[in-house]
């Protein structure tokens, strides 16, 4: 059976699990139609021209995990930032593992989707926020025809989160071919701050598709910072659908360090509803072998005064391919907008390619719009400078490629996510030095 | 300590040094001078070990040991230094942050642990203040932004850190005013000693006045025409180049 049909007649199967009196229910029975009238995307839609997912799609993947696994802290401490106190979201196999996390509900809910979606005290959040955002996209209709567990996030108004929340995914093998549709729901009220870290991982080399959508929404004044950690082995497939829905003077970045999996395909969608609205994405991507990473940005200016920061770092080895589809849509109420796009990338191969195309679509006529996109090797002129000082031709390349991503780093507020990231391009790079630059 | 025997060099198949002869010993500070597109900064390059440059006859020995086939990096570990004329904007990699890595990679290749974090602090500092140069300067990026004379004074620093056996400044002179090509001869001055050796490549005379050679080349047209003391860098001074010519054209 393809994939598509056995995830239609899986859903009758989910039904049996869930409360289907609930609200959310109609919700997702709408969403399966909608996944079933569209199917999964292929290269004939303009926005997945650059990616297949057929590599993927071939496995006969579970879609419901047996049981629950259980996982050693010490054998999996290394992927979660450890080195500070944060509260902890954690999956194993698409399950929530109780021991692995550290939930609240003091003064903020750092909880679990799935109690969100049955507990009567979250039904108002629920209502109002849940799938309020999140397009109706074939994936994203997909994740929310199952939706049903991920993190829950809530923190009302004028709380300032100490420690950030780490939401950390893993597969242990115990099936075969595993697909997992984690649902997160981050709401941050008036004057609220919160840091939030995700991270996916696989511990086996049996292929893992994972469908996850986030939605977030930060709420006057608010401020949220989210931090994404694409370091997956090469049989883990990731598809992040990410929608940020910002109201006035709230201040929204997102992060995403792309440096390993099968193929990666992020989704990331500001929607600026509201006056002088901050929004940052930024992106450090680099990878090697047959890996792809697709990053589909979009960036909507709705009203006057916001502004908006892309910036994006590719660096490409071996056979590896990278898209880089970047959207600043402002519409004609929004005056006054700053919007600044930057897509840079270094191929280090013949063989390695980068397709990148930035869409700006502006009805406003006072705004200050800039684009730019480079593609490019190592600067020879660079190399020899450095060499002759003494620094190795490997250790040249990598200072080099640090220094080349490293404006992305410089908004980074989490000095040990700025640590962990650059010692894991040290590791990709193949270099033992400090990068304290 | 340096050892060339009729060396040949091409770029693109384009011969630029056509046969150069020239010994240097511990403890000499030779002048190349020549003018424009005699080969200076090629003889540079390719004794640092830049690729571009093919040798294609003749070779280059440091201390006995032939080292047209090493790499630029191993070239710098035995103690070559070059100071680049243009020297190569690196954003994102502080001055401070590539000493070390430098200075580190050097020690390795030799057999050395990596030098202490608070001696290489102290030679930070000993060497920034004998060329005058603001600690803040030393956090910034690698020449990003820097003007001419921070560049050429950025170089000296770095070459005063690394303590070259043979340093070669190729026209480390350029866009100095008077006051920086004084801190940079006491840099360069400091250097000398009866271990290692200078090569300055220049146009002018007035980088001599402060380091002062022991011998003076001329190059032209890829071969090295004429050899004395000082006092012929003070003569092409005067006369410019042209008797030179003249007298290869004779």
């Amino acid at each position: 059976m393809e994939l598509k049909e056995k995830l239609i007649a899986s859903f009758m199967a989910f039904e049996n699990l869930v409360d289907i009196d609930l609200p959310v229910h109609d919700v997702r029975s709408e969403a399966i139609k909608e996944f079933e009238a569209q199917g999964f995307p292929s290269k004939r839609d303009e926005a997945w021209k650059y990616t297949s997912l057929n590599s993927v799609l071939k496995h006969d993947y579970s879609v419901f995990p047996k049981r629950e696994n259980h996982i050693d802290y010490n054998d999996i401490k290394k992927y979660f930032i450890h080195d500070i106190d944060t509260y902890k979201i954690v999956f194993i196999d698409g399950k929530y593992s109780s021991h692995l996390s550290e939930t609240t509900h003091d003064g903020i809910d750092v909880c679990l989707m799935s109690s969100a979606l049955t507990k009567p005290k979250y039904r108002l959040i629920i209502e109002n926020y849940f799938n309020k955002v999140a397009t109706k996209d074939s994936l994203s209709s997909l994740n929310t025809a199952f939706s049903q567990e991920g993190a829950y996030i809530h923190i009302p108004k004028n709380k300032l989160v100490a420690k950030p929340i780490q939401i950390v995914h893993f597969s242990t093998g115990n099936e075969a071919a595993l697909l997992v549709q984690p649902r997160n729901l981050i709401v941050v009220d008036e004057n609220s701050h919160v840091q939030i870290i995700e991270r996916h991982q696989s511990l086996t080399q049996n292929p893992v598709l994972t469908n996850s959508v986030t939605e977030i929404f930060a709420n006057k004044r608010a401020i949220v910072d989210y931090y994404k950690i694409q370091n997956d082995n090469e049989n883990a497939s990731l598809i992040d659908s990410t929608f940020v829905n910002q109201r006035q003077e709230s201040i929204a970045s997102v992060h995403t360090f792309s440096f390993g999996g099968k193929l990666i395909r992020n989704n990331l969608n500001f929607y600026q509803n509201g006056e002088r609205i901050d929004s940052t994405m930024k992106g450090i991507t680099i990878i090697g072998n047959k890996q792809h990473v697709d990053h589909n940005t979009l960036v909507h200016h709705i009203e006057p005064n916001c502004e908006s920061h892309q910036d994006y770092k590719g660096i490409y080895a071996d056979s590896s391919t990278g898209v880089f589809n970047g959207k600043v849509l402002v519409d004609k109420e929004a005056q006054k907008t700053n919007a600044f796009q930057a897509n840079n990338n270094i191929l280090l191969s013949d063989k390695a390619s980068i397709n990148t195309k930035p869409q700006l679509e502006i009805f406003a006529d006072d705004v200050k719009c800039s684009h730019g996109c480079t593609i490019g090797q190592l600067d020879e002129s660079a190399m020899f400078y450095m060499r002759s000082r003494g620094v190795p031709e490997k250790e040249a390349k990598a200072l080099l490629m640090f220094a080349f991503s490293n404006n992305v780093m410089n908004s980074v507020k989490i000095p040990e996510i700025k640590q962990r990231i650059t010692k894991i391009i040290a590791n990709k790079l193949g270099v033992n030095i400090g990068f304290d630059l | 300590m340096l050892k060339i025997n009729n060396l040949h060099a091409s770029v693109e198949d384009k011969a630029i040094l056509r046969g150069i002869n020239l010994e240097v010993k511990a403890g000499e500070v030779h002048a190349i001078m020549g003018p424009n597109g005699s080969g200076k900064s090629t003889l540079a390059s390719v004794i640092a070990g830049k690729d571009e440059y093919e040798v294609t006859e003749g070779e280059i020995l440091l201390e006995n040991e032939n080292i047209d086939e090493l790499a630029p990096e191993e070239r710098a570990h035995k103690g070559i230094f070059l100071s680049f004329q243009y020297p190569v904007e690196i954003p994102g990699v502080s001055v401070t942050n590539f000493m070390k890595t430098a200075i580190n990679a050097t020690r390795k290749a030799n057999g050395l642990p990596d030098m202490p974090a608070n001696e290489m602090l102290k030679m930070i500092r000993e060497k920034s203040e004998m060329l005058e140069i603001d600690r803040k300067f030393l956090s910034r990026s690698l020449n990003e932004g820097f003007s001419g004379g921070e560049k050429k004074r950025n170089e000296i620093f770095q070459m005063a850190m690394l303590e070259p056996k043979l340093a070669i400044l190729d026209e480390t002179d350029s866009g100095l005013d008077i006051d920086a090509l004084r801190i940079v001869a006491k840099g360069v001055n400091k250097l000398r000693s009866k271990d290692n050796a200078v090569i300055v490549i220049t146009h002018y005379q007035r980088l001599l006045d402060h380091i002062v050679p022991d011998f003076v080349h001329v190059l032209f047209e890829g071969r090295i025409v004429k050899s004395g003391g000082k006092e012929l860098a003070h003569e092409l001074e005067e006369k410019g180049y042209d008797w030179i010519k003249e007298e290869v054209n004779a």
